[in-house]
């Protein structure tokens, strides 16, 4: 797509003259690309690309979306009986962050938002240590056997895409073949975060792709209420950069997109912006009730087409799946799931002192008394209740 | 062996040094911000380090003061050091979210795994007749934030040691340059690349009468009130706070236990500003050293006049004389 160059700006007289009859021409002409293979029907539209003709692929990736639903179902159970803090599905997102899990190399880096479950799960983050993030425990984003890079989920909307630009431009001043990627929802777009990172990636060709989980809501707002831009992925165009829109339910366009948009930025080609169409299955966290906003009819119709259904319906209809592999498959899951929800409940308590002891490399003079009065304070209430009752 | 000579030296000029010198010892070091590169900083911080260090350690970003801070962050868990300018303190309020949401937690919330040894540099505070938002002191509204640190050098040779020693920690600082004494004087400076130690006051001046606790360019203002006192008889020992946030207050103590007198001085507004919490110290562990109430010599509760009124706002050398002597000279009445 060449961008044509502004012709002159009409000023005053000319606007005048406009009336008259100017001359007026196209100054510039953009279009947004839609991608989908398969379609809500499972049924293949065009040509499948190469590595999708692979069906132990496609299971791979059937298999992360069935891990990532399951876990998320479990960690809903455990803030509803009181075992973990406020939590944020990815009911429905599934395909996105999966399929963006595997078009990532592991040096690669990734800046999350918090519905990117699967994707931090593909880059070595454990069930057990998100559990622990929502659980209230800052060892949640240690990652001591995973993705050392990686940002830690980012909760101040849209800022992760702004840290996003740092690291590419990290790469970029090192000449490093390294991608940084970063997600956000819709209502992320709307904020400075979005667009000044955005602008940069432009201005800059960073090696940088970032991700638009278009579920179509923000908490109670609807998309028609954060923007009167026809796509998301155009707000791209104004930056200078390709942005396109996949069918997010659909994981062979989301991978297949991806993929590409990541590869083109590690060969030097710049930045894209992916916006996936989605919707939201699930209440916005488990502190919201989406029945007080949400209409029923688009609920329905939403999980007609919904992600995890279509790859499975596809991969039967090739005779690849069958319900012995389905029930093998949950089982698996589920073991996996109990063991990690056994570890993060059997996480021991940090000690009081790590309150004090991140927060700089070395703690200063100015604040060990305030972590004595703490060490102090816990000593006190460790003997009273070691204390035998009479 | 070569000799490294003094260079007389201006409070901007050795920022600029401080800046070249690091980046010459340390590859990671990036400066960012507007007008840094070719243009050499509004102020001219940072000039001459484009032509030395090229465009890959030196750029301008686009015109967005959160963008700014946020790819510091981003960098700056890379394990690159940037060190971004905000050309005038009254614009950094678009970064805070980065800076307080982000380079101010990360090591904490990724249990060490990740860190932000960025520094952000900013010109701050009245006295040069500057338009609307370009004379702010608003130091005390970051030092209220955990995780960093807020430091502000009064002369030439701490603005070089200090800097080195913010770009050099590990942990983000906001360094804030008193714009007023940019110029004000000259000091002769050796590039040794010797660092001043952070988290600590420095004692000016010896006196035994009475404690000055200030920062920034009221220093030199506070200076000049001493030398007056002296002249009255009056001993002022004067303490330049210098990193105002992990704050030194055993230095401020001691000072107090000897003189029993307590001056601060501040050009910030007056209210929850940085000298009610240095008199909020001194009362819980020091009231019983204290001959005199504290007193706090300060700006008002009001927006930064424009320039014409900028002096009714700003504290004077009189001012502080007036306030140093009345709490001389206080007699505590019998109830
Ligand atoms: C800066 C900021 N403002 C408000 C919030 C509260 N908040 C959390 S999620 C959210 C909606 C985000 O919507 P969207 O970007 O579409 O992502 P989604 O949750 O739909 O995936 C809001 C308003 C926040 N976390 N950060
Ligand atoms: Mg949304």
């Amino acid at each position: 797509m060449a961008l044509p160059k502004q012709s002159s700006l009409p000023h005053s007289s000319a606007l005048h003259t406009q009336q008259q009859g100017m001359h007026q021409h196209t100054a510039a002409e953009f279009s947004v690309s839609y991608t989908q293979y398969l379609d809500s029907q499972s049924r293949v539209k065009g040509q499948l690309p190469d590595w999708a003709q692979d069906l132990d692929v496609l299971e791979k990736f059937y298999r992360m979306m069935t891990l990532t639903r399951l876990f998320d179902k479990k960690a809903i159970a455990l803030q509803r009986t009181g075992q973990m803090g406020t939590y944020p599905s990815c009911l429905g997102q599934e395909a996105i962050a999966t399929g963006l899990g595997y078009a990532m190399q592991a040096t690669d880096v990734l800046a999350p938002y918090y519905r990117d479950q699967a994707t931090q799960l593909i880059r070595g983050v454990k069930m057990e240590e998100i559990l622990l993030y929502w659980g209230g425990d800052e060892r949640g984003s240690e990652y001591p056997s995973g993705p050392s890079q990686d940002l830690p989920i980012c909760v101040p909307i849209a800022t992760q895409i702004t840290h996003a630009a740092g690291i590419a431009t990290a790469m970029k001043i090192r000449h490093e073949k390294r991608v940084a990627v970063t997600t956000c929802g819709d209502g992320a777009t709307s904020r400075g975060d979005f667009y000044e990172p955005l602008n940069l990636a432009g201005a800059w060709q960073l090696p940088m792709v970032i991700l638009v989980n278009n579920n179509q809501w923000a908490i109670s707002v609807p998309l028609e209420i954060q923007t009167a831009s026809q796509t998301i992925a155009q707000k791209a165009i104004a930056a200078g950069i390709p942005g396109e829109q996949v069918d997010g339910n659909d994981i062979i366009a989301v991978y297949e997109r991806c993929h590409q948009a990541i590869e083109r930025a590690r060969s030097g080609k710049g930045p894209t912006l992916i916006e996936a169409i989605t919707y939201r299955l699930c209440d916005h966290t488990t502190a919201d009730d989406a029945t007080r906003y949400r209409p029923p009819e688009a609920l329905n119709q939403a999980w007609k087409i919904e992600p995890i259904k279509r790859l499975q319906t596809y991969l039967h209809n090739e005779g690849y799946w069958n319900e012995a592999k389905e029930q093998a498959l949950i089982s698996d899951c589920e073991k996996k799931i109990n063991q990690a929800v056994e570890s993060y409940l059997s996480t021991p308590r940090q000690s009081e002192q790590d309150l004090f002891d991140f927060l700089f490399e070395e703690t200063p003079h100015a604040m060990l008394e305030q972590r004595q009065h703490l060490l102090d304070k816990v000593a006190v209430q460790k003997t009273a209740t070691q204390r035998p009752s009479k | 062996m070569t000799t490294i000579l003094p260079l007389q030296k201006t409070l901007v000029e050795a920022v600029n040094l401080a800046l070249s010198h690091e980046m010459r010892r340390d590859e990671s070091v990036v400066i960012l911000g507007e007008d840094v590169g070719v243009n050499g900083g509004v102020f001219r911080a940072t000039e001459g380090l484009r032509e030395e260090f090229g465009v890959r350690r030196v750029f301008d970003t686009p015109l967005a003061e959160a963008l700014i801070a946020g790819i510091a962050v981003g960098m700056s868990t890379q394990g690159l050091k940037p060190v971004a300018e905000i050309q005038f303190m009254g614009f950094i309020f678009a970064t805070v979210e980065h800076i307080a949401c982000h380079a101010s937690r990360m090591r904490n919330r990724t249990r060490g795994r990740l860190h932000c040894p960025l520094v952000i540099r900013a010109p701050y505070g009245g006295g040069i007749h500057a338009p609307e938002h370009h004379s702010e002191s608003t130091e005390a509204m970051f030092a209220h934030i955990p995780g960093l640190r807020v430091v502000i050098p009064s002369s030439p040779k701490r603005a070089y040691g200090l800097l080195l020693s913010a770009i050099r920690n590990p942990d983000p600082v906001l360094f804030l340059e008193p714009k007023r004494i940019y110029r004000a004087s000259k000091q002769a400076l050796i590039d040794d690349g010797e660092s001043l130690p952070l988290d600590v006051c420095f004692t000016l001046r010896e006196g035994s009468d009475i404690t000055l606790v200030t920062w920034g360019a009221m220093v030199n203002d506070t200076l000049k009130a001493a030398d007056q006192l002296q002249q009255n008889g009056i001993g002022a020992e004067v303490i330049d706070v210098a990193t105002i946030k992990p704050l030194d207050i055993e230095t401020i103590l001691c000072s107090v236990e000897k003189t029993g007198r307590c001056v601060i001085i501040h050009e910030a507004a007056r209210s929850f500003g940085v000298g009610a919490e240095i008199s909020a110290q001194i009362a819980e562990r020091g009231l019983f050293y204290l001959k005199a109430p504290i007193a706090r010599v300060t700006g008002y509760d009001t927006p930064m006049p424009y320039y014409k009124n900028e002096d009714h706002y700003m504290p004077s050398v009189q001012d502080i004389l007036d306030s140093a002597e009345q709490t001389f000279d206080f007699v505590r009445k019998a109830s």
